[in-house]
């Protein structure tokens, strides 16, 4: 416990001082990636803790990044203070109205319940006028974070963008940290390993999974929403399903069901397609025969690694 | 005139053709255990299941304290009293002992649904699975994983965890099923210690066990009840014999 709340303090601090090194580019890069982990963050609480594997998470992402593009005006600053929660409301929302139908299935018809109501969003935005079709938005100006005259920092700025987004990461994580110790949280964490029992012990499973969903949904949102921010722009492939299937991915990578899995696999995933891009335009194909290595061989994912290296190489005792 | 807690009328259920329970009336009564006997595929747990939820009646009611609750979910007759054990072990394989029986007892507060308090800090919950484990004999495997246990503190384990619910009415799937002759005994005492203040079915094929606690036997057979009385009534009665404890002790002296 004190080793891996060690490991947390010494990532935070890496992070917090990354900026410093002055390589515009790769402060974007992590920033992205930051953006990604929250994404991936809210989707583990679907899938590592909820027992729910929901192949249409991106759908809540791209609403939460549509968001602010249609809130966005033409000819002016959009205030950060008033879209951001509207776009974690509205991915929320949208969540809850499709958790209403999804959380009643099971199973591998979940994955094509979660899939089916994603491509429904997806086609909304790229075959009406709604979202300016397949072209998307392209937003003027970046959000201000002003409060009335006062301006607390500066989203034109990549490395104040950087830090925004680090502190809502913490914050994101922290969050679900304390959800997962609450008796909401292990009444998931029940569901996920027992839903039958849970049932007969008197838990309404219906509401905590669509509780469960609705939540995973906004946080998605926030993560589209800065994802948004940060390119200002956004178009209908945010809300693909290669976009869903990616954070699963990212999932798989660092391990499902520990939350610093999540961040430490959407590191590892982008990280892996900058490296394979660099070396091959044919990378997705060295994507996936890593991907298919790593799950044979490392089945509980990266975060697993130092584990099983004291395990093995130190011989420490396996503790329950 | 003593009065049922939980009674059926005319209970029925078909899977496709096959009336697994066919109309079953039955009454259980706080302070009296009611055990159920009859072979392999009598209905016995088709009983428990209509009881407790996990099954739909087909046709016929089930009446709590007055109330019909025919049509309730599972989960919603769970929390109005009505507890029960699984024949094949039920549990949360990757959690602790405590934290089974924890999560068992947390279900009937109001405070399961929040998100900013720390589960385990909430003493009465706790206390209450404490409590459970010790009376099911698991005080001293607490933090044991529960996979890791033995089978027979499985099942332990299984009745623990309806204890922590602290349901008005038991219905217990073969409790002492797999179980050591140590460790059955202690749950015998243990269904003695729960009959006067709770309505418990129970269902068993040790007959030893079932004479020794119940206060009224009901015999199935393809779904029907065949004969329900006091224990002696059964022990006497040529019905039953034939239809069931006969072949027994037929078989057991060819």
């Amino acid at each position: 416990m004190s080793r891996q709340r060690f490991a947390l303090g010494a990532t935070l601090v890496a992070l917090a001082l990354f900026p410093l090194a002055g390589a515009t580019f790769y402060t974007e890069l992590v920033t992205k990636v930051m953006i990604l982990a929250i994404f991936a963050l809210s989707l583990d609480l679907l899938v590592g803790y909820t027992g729910l594997v929901s192949f249409g998470h991106a759908a809540y992402y791209g609403i939460g990044a549509y968001a602010l593009g249609l809130l966005a005006p033409k000819y002016e600053a959009a205030n950060l203070w008033l879209t951001l929660p509207a776009a974690v409301l509205a991915a929320g929302i949208a969540a809850l109205a499709v958790g209403v139908f999804v959380v009643r299935v099971k199973g591998i018809y979940f994955i094509m319940v979660t899939l089916a109501f994603a491509q429904m969003f997806y086609f909304i935005f790229h075959d009406t006028k709604i979202g300016r079709g397949s072209d998307g938005i392209s937003m003027n100006f970046k959000p201000v974070a002003a409060i009335g005259s006062f301006m607390p920092f500066d989203l034109g700025n990549t490395t104040h963008v950087y830090y925004f987004v680090l502190v809502l990461l913490l914050v994101v994580f922290v969050f679900l940290r304390v959800v997962l110790r609450s008796p909401f949280g292990r009444a998931l964490m029940g569901i996920r390993s027992n839903e039958h029992r849970m049932r007969s012990l008197g838990y309404p499973v219906y509401w905590y999974k669509l509780a469960s969903f609705a939540v995973a949904g906004a946080l998605a949102g926030l993560a589209g929403y800065l994802s948004a921010l940060q390119f200002g722009f956004v178009n209908p492939e945010l809300l693909s399903w290669h976009q869903s299937g990616n954070v699963l991915l990212m999932l798989i990578l660092g391990g499902i069901g520990s939350l610093y899995g999540a961040v430490v696999g959407a590191f590892a995933f982008v990280a892996l397609a900058e490296i394979f891009q660099a070396l091959t335009r044919h990378w997705q194909l060295l994507l996936g025969a890593t991907i298919v290595l790593l799950v044979i061989f490392l089945p509980g994912g990266l975060a697993s690694v130092a584990a099983r290296f004291r395990r093995t190489l130190i011989g420490e005792a396996d503790h329950e | 005139m003593s009065e049922a807690i939980l009674a059926t009328n005319g209970l029925t259920r078909l899977f496709g053709g096959l009336a697994a329970a066919n109309d079953v009336s039955i009454e259980l009564e706080r302070g009296k255990l009611h055990a159920v006997l009859g072979p392999n595929g009598a209905g016995k747990t088709t009983l428990i299941n209509l009881l407790s939820g996990d099954l739909a009646a087909s046709a016929g009611s089930i009446t709590y304290k007055g109330e019909n609750i025919t049509r309730h979910s599972a989960d919603r007759r769970s929390r109005i009293g009505i507890g029960r054990s699984y024949q094949k072990t039920n549990i949360f394989p990757a959690f602790t002992a405590f934290e089974n029986c924890r999560l068992a007892a947390q279900s009937r507060v109001p405070r399961a649904m929040r998100i900013f308090t720390v589960a385990g800090a909430y003493r009465p919950v706790c206390d209450v699975a404490e409590r459970a484990l010790e009376a099911a004999g698991l005080a001293g495997r607490r933090d044991r994983i529960a996979s890791a246990m033995s089978h027979g503190e499985q099942r332990q384990l299984e009745i623990a965890m309806v204890l922590a619910t602290a349901p008005e009415v038991l219905l217990l799937d073969e409790p002492l099923a797999g179980m050591g002759a140590e460790e059955a005994a202690r749950m015998v005492e243990l269904l003695k210690q729960l009959a006067p203040h709770h309505a418990i079915l129970l269902v068993e094929h040790d007959m030893d066990a079932v004479f020794a606690v119940a206060d009224v036997i009901t015999v199935m057979v393809n779904g029907q009840v065949l004969e329900s009385g006091p224990p002696a009534q059964i022990r006497a009665s040529a019905a039953v014999r034939q239809a069931y404890l006969g072949t027994d002790t037929e078989a057991a002296s060819t």
